[in-house]
């Protein structure tokens, strides 16, 4: 327990001292936000789908938290460099509990920033249409920072370096993003789209958000729910498997 | 303490470590010398479980080190030859994470961090972030990390390398003192032939992933003739330069300089 505690604390550490990375990655967010929010405003408004901002603002938290969860869940790959990756990996310790304490961490850390990525929102003119189901969209947040965790963790098992990783980005991240619905309403898609969009896990953690912030659903928030849980519990055995296959 | 038959490793079509064998008898120090590239590390990897042999056995204090791995990392500690500190935590920090893996108990846990810190000369330091550290006191960071928990086996890969006569001559004081009063068993290697003289009590000597010569400091000198263990380290693997293909993970440190080093 103290081992995954201790490593928990270890990502949060790393966060709190990164003050220009937490900057920085506000910094994708709020161009979404803003420029998209706004530019698209009109459009959405008189496509009769309502207020752009607060339609997409729920997609930015949800795109803030699966690539601070990713990105983080990869730091396996900055310690497997920098060699801290060895000291866990000799320690008479499950490699299990080195694995959840790590992607807690990352998981811990991408809801912080999710979090960050509410406050710019509610500057920007969003509002959450039902307080009290506010805590809900918490627990969308968590779960989608544990599932992406866990995928990063999992990824960066596989990764010998960092060459692989633009590779992730262009070929995994950005598509699990622009196919999550996070900026379009998923009704009347072609067929393709909608089927590939049905397969991303991010596309029912933004409808989870979106359901609980303004009240807007497409599958609702059991399926939801379900979904997240089940794909997140499923990468969570994945991501250990790999981990504990590490040779360095 | 520590038997190895038949050991080898293989990446693809080159033998890092060719089917050796050999024994650490419990309470000795003993050296494993090689020149670079030579399977020293690869070795120790294995031994230490972060590495599965291609085939081959061996025991660490009794216990199958492919199969027990997690009781036998129990038994050992180690500094490794090159970084593995977090450089974004502090000194204190760092320490804090090795004693809570090795299940340091929470009392002597300060009093020994304390120890050791005084000790390699960092304890004004230890709320410093890591990365601010110049080469030499990572390494000794390293060592007092390394020596935090009391293992059954302490594993030095190449720990003097970079470092100042002073902490070089602290730290083999304190590792035979530990193998004294503790009776830890030490199983080192070194470039400096003069450490080895002085602390080990067996030495192996590896080339191109076999074991060449095995014998106490005194023996092999007298074996070759030789009035230095260095003068009977060149007469063994000859004097030629050995080239050392860049790890995975220098190739990444080089990647991660191009990207402006995050940490």
């Amino acid at each position: 327990m103290s081992v995954i505690y201790i490593l928990w604390l270890r990502e949060l550490r790393r966060y709190v001292r990164s003050r220009a990375q937490i900057v920085a990655s506000l910094g994708q967010p709020l161009l979404y936000l803003v420029v998209l929010g706004f530019g698209m405003g009109p459009v959405f408004q008189k496509a009769g789908q309502g207020n752009y901002l607060q339609f997409v603002a729920p997609g930015v938290m949800g795109m803030t938290v699966l690539f601070s969860s990713v990105f983080s869940g990869m730091g396996l790959l900055w310690d497997r460099q920098f060699g801290f990756l060895k000291e866990t990996l000799v320690a008479p310790v499950p490699r299990i509990q080195i694995m959840l304490g790590r992607t807690l961490g990352a998981a811990t850390v991408a809801v912080v920033q999710g979090l960050l990525v509410v406050v710019v929102c509610v500057i920007a003119g969003f509002r959450a249409v039902h307080l009290q189901t506010v805590p809900l969209a918490l627990l969308f947040m968590a779960l989608i920072a544990c599932l992406f965790s866990a995928l990063g963790t999992a990824i960066g098992s596989t990764l010998q370096n960092m060459q692989g990783f633009q590779l992730i980005m262009s070929f995994l991240v950005m598509p699990i993003f622009f196919l999550s619905g996070a900026l379009y309403p998923l009704n009347g898609l072609p067929k393709a789209l909608s089927v590939l969009t049905s397969l991303d896990p991010l596309t029912y953690g933004v409808d989870g958000l979106r359901a609980t912030l303004i009240g807007r659903q497409h599958f609702g928030v059991v399926t939801d729910g379900l979904v997240l849980a089940v794909v997140a519990a499923l990468l969570l055995a994945i991501g250990s498997r790999l981990f504990s296959k590490i040779q360095v | 303490m520590i038997r190895v038959k038949d050991l080898t490793k293989k990446f693809g079509e080159f033998t890092a470590v060719n089917n050796i064998s050999f024994e650490v008898g419990p309470g000795e120090i003993f050296a494993f010398l090689g020149p670079n590239g030579a399977g020293k590390t690869t070795t120790i990897k294995m031994l230490t479980t972060l590495l599965q042999p291609t085939s081959g056995t061996m025991e660490i204090d009794g216990l199958d080190a492919r199969r027990q791995a997690n009781e036998v990392r129990k038994r050992f500690g180690i500094v490794f030859q090159d970084p593995s500190l977090d450089g974004d935590l502090t000194a204190y920090e760092n320490m804090e994470l090795h004693a809570v893996f090795y299940h340091v108990p929470r009392k002597i846990r300060g009093e020994r961090t304390e120890q050791l810190l005084r000790l390699f000369d960092l304890w004004e330091r230890r709320n410093e972030q890591v990365k601010l550290f110049s080469g030499g006191m990572k390494r000794r960071l390293e060592i007092a990390r390394g020596l935090l928990h009391t293992p059954k086996i302490l594993f030095l890969d190449e720990p003097t390398l970079g470092l100042d006569p002073q902490t070089r001559n602290q730290l083999w004081t304190h590792v035979k003192h530990l193998n004294q009063t503790e009776g830890v068993t030490v199983f080192l290697t070194t470039h400096y032939m003069d450490e080895a003289d002085r602390v080990a009590q067996r030495v192996a000597i590896i080339d191109h992933g076999k074991i060449v010569a095995e014998d106490s400091p005194q023996g092999l000198k007298q074996q070759t003739g030789a009035d230095s263990l260095e003068e009977a380290f060149l007469a063994l693997t000859g004097s030629t330069i050995r080239d050392e293909a860049a790890s995975s993970a220098d190739q990444m440190r080089q990647f991660a300089k191009m990207w402006g080093n995050r940490r």
